[in-house]
């Protein structure tokens, strides 16, 4: 890349855990990273957050599992994947030998399902830090999903901050669906929260007019991509307002150097790109340099400047 | 019974990411065969494979890959039969001689050799035709007889017959409005010609893959078929494209029809099941799915 590119400091952190590129991948939409290997170079990113595991193995929805969307795109894969077994015996390993980091997303539907996941990862090889997945139902409160409650959320958070690895960050991954995500956030950083991710996926639907029935086969969906993404930083500029001392891992339609940028302004210290990986599978590394470029122009010295920077 | 057809093999090759030139275009009745410069990926390219397409240009709202099977793959250039079905194929359609696209490939596991010495039967429905042109000539360079039927609706949706008239040695044409060729569907064909064949290779439309597989299950001939399924990144990261397959331990999953197919053994598909969630599929418990 150019001279400007190498001049920008674009270190970062996740918690305590220094990383040397502020792009990640985005939970589900790099599976376990190994697909990208091809397309870039996965020890030069900030990490692989890995798609979300849960305790048991899980075939996920029947299909269709998705709808193009105006900018974006409709889900409902329903958290396919090998379980937190196979995740151990495969996956981690695969990541651990090539020396990738992997930001590991845990799910589940029970708060002890997430403690026991956290507690499994304790100390794993290659695991730089745990994204909490709390866009779940909770089976104990008539599957209403844990990040539209903040109690429910913290309660989950603090069952993870207490049981995992005291090495490994934890991120709590916020959901937009909520009438006030500031008060979210503040109940799971109370709760022990290291960082927030955000944000997952907002509930939407799609009908087909020929056959007059909802596209999915899990009928509502979870829409992400460019679509998104002036939701999402408004989500991140509310909570950094809010909570400025909180790292925040950015996402929500990002596909450019200058969309990263943005959520940095707005007070993410990393972001994730997920769907725009559909669209250009070497869009992690791209973006990170874009990113680059667009804080040298812009005189930054470093991206620790930057976070935030549109708040002063 | 006999034990089911070994699983499609991977691609010898890794996939890559370029900007290619389109070299040619040619309406050929409802399609539109692009030809494009791609070295790199021509030269990684086995018959079964397909490409992924980004269009609609760089600031476009068309986020998802667009998934289009390899025809052929030869000096450097890869051709590619397009039907315009939606914004994104119609987009496709229209790119000319001198334009550039963004295309990552060659994707997903091709087409296992057949068994030593075994007269192959291709089957191609609509521009699924194509997918086997490739396949053909390899077959026959490699010592096989070779026997093909192209099927479509009607005579304009029919694909590269004359491709695979000059390979194989007998080729049959259905169309089910008989304006060109027998009337009635590839199985018509498919029933006459599969006494004679060790194996038999299709693509096109699921209906017609079931009718294929089931025909060659039936004689206990082993049958691949190289699926169709709504992808959305085609590389493997998403999650959107699988299929109930039955794997070499004798279970159900659910596998991903880019990375895993789009070639599977046509005794290994569950037919029935695409699109709904059966028990038995690993990690269907999980799910709150039970056993009957
Ligand atoms: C392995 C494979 C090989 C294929 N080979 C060919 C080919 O040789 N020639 C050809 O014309 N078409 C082929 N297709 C189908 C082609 O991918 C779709 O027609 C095309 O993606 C539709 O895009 P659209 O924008 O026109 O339609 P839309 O319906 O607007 O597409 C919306 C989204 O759904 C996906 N989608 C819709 N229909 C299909 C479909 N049938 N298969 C896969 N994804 C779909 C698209 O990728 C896109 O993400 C192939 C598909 C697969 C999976
Ligand atoms: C196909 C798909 C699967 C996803 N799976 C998960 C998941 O398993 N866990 C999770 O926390 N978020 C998941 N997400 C949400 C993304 O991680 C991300 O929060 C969201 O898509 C917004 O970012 P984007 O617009 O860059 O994709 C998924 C998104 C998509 C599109
Ligand atoms: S299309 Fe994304 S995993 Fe197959």
């Amino acid at each position: 890349m150019t001279a400007l590119d190498t001049a920008v400091d674009m270190r970062t952190t996740l918690g305590s855990a220094p990383i040397p590129s502020p792009v990640l991948t985005a939970s589900g939409c790099s599976a376990f990273g190994g697909e990208l290997e091809p397309f870039v170079d996965l020890t030069a990113i900030g990490a692989v957050v890995t798609k979300s595991v849960q305790l048991r193995p899980r075939s996920g929805r029947a299909t269709p599992r998705m709808a193009e969307t105006p900018s974006g795109m409709l889900n409902s894969i329903g958290l396919q994947g090998p379980g937190i077994d196979g995740l151990l015996a495969e996956e981690l390993p695969w990541l651990a030998e090539r020396g990738v980091r992997a930001f590991v997303s845990i799910a589940g539907t029970r708060v002890e399902d997430f403690a026991e996941l956290a507690e499994r990862l304790r100390g794993v090889p290659g695991v730089l830090g745990l994204e909490v997945n709390i866009s779940c139902p909770n089976v104990e409160s008539r599957g209403e999903v844990f990040a539209c409650d903040p109690v429910a959320a913290s309660d989950v958070v603090s069952a993870v901050r207490a049981a995992a690895d005291p090495a490994h960050p934890v991120y709590a991954k916020l959901s937009p669906d909520v009438t006030d995500i500031v008060s979210v956030a503040r109940a799971v950083s109370e709760a022990g929260a290291d960082g927030l991710s955000m944000i997952n996926t907002l509930l939407g639907l799609v009908i087909d007019p020929d056959t007059m029935r909802p596209v999915l086969g899990g009928v509502t969906g979870g829409l992400s991509g460019p679509a998104i993404r002036p939701v999402a930083l408004r989500c991140v500029w509310q909570v950094h307002q809010a909570l400025p001392e909180v790292p925040i891992l950015g996402m929500g339609g990002i596909r450019t150097g200058l969309d990263a940028l943005q959520f940095v302004l707005a007070g993410a210290s990393a972001v994730s790109v997920g769907t725009a990986v559909f669209n250009d599978p070497s869009a992690v590394a791209r973006v990170h340099d874009e990113l680059a470029v667009a804080l040298g122009e812009r005189g930054f010295a470093s991206l620790a400047e930057a976070v935030g920077y549109a708040h002063r | 019974m006999s034990p089911l057809t070994a699983p499609a093999p991977r691609a010898a090759h890794p996939p890559v990411q370029r900007t290619v030139e389109v070299v040619g275009r040619r309406a050929v009745d409802a399609y539109v065969e692009l030809t494009l410069s791609a070295p790199e990926i021509a030269e990684r390219a086995q018959p079964g494979q397909f490409v992924a397409f980004a269009v609609g240009g760089e600031t476009s709202a068309l986020l998802l890959r667009r998934s289009i099977a390899i025809s052929t793959a030869d000096d450097g250039l890869v051709t590619v039969v397009v039907s315009a079905a939606g914004p994104g194929s119609a987009w496709l359609t229209e790119r000319q001689p001198g334009d550039t696209v963004d295309v990552v490939g060659p994707l997903g596991r091709p087409f296992p050799d057949p068994p030593p010495g075994a007269r192959a039967l291709l089957v191609g429905g609509g521009y699924g035709a194509a997918a086997l042109v490739g396949l053909a000539a390899r077959l026959r360079d490699a010592g096989h007889e070779v026997d093909a039927v192209a099927g479509a609706a009607g005579a304009d949706r029919l694909c590269s017959v004359q491709e695979l008239t000059g390979i194989a040695a007998r080729v049959a044409v259905t169309t089910d409005d008989g304006s060109s060729g027998r009337r009635g569907l590839v199985t018509l064909a498919v029933d006459e010609l599969l006494p004679d064949a060790g194996v038999v290779y299709a693509c096109g439309p699921m209906p017609m893959l079931r009718a294929v597989a089931d025909a060659a299950t039936a004689r206990s001939i082993p049958s691949y078929v190289a699926v169709e399924e709504s992808m959305a990144c085609g590389i493997g990261v998403c999650m959107t494209c699988v299929l109930p397959i039955v794997g070499e331990d004798g279970r159900t999953r659910f596998s991903r029809s880019c990375t895993e197919g789009p070639v599977f053994g046509g005794d290994r598909v569950r037919f029935d099941d695409v699109g709904s969630l059966p028990w038995d599929v690993v990690g269907a418990d999980a799910m709150g799915v039970v056993a009957p």
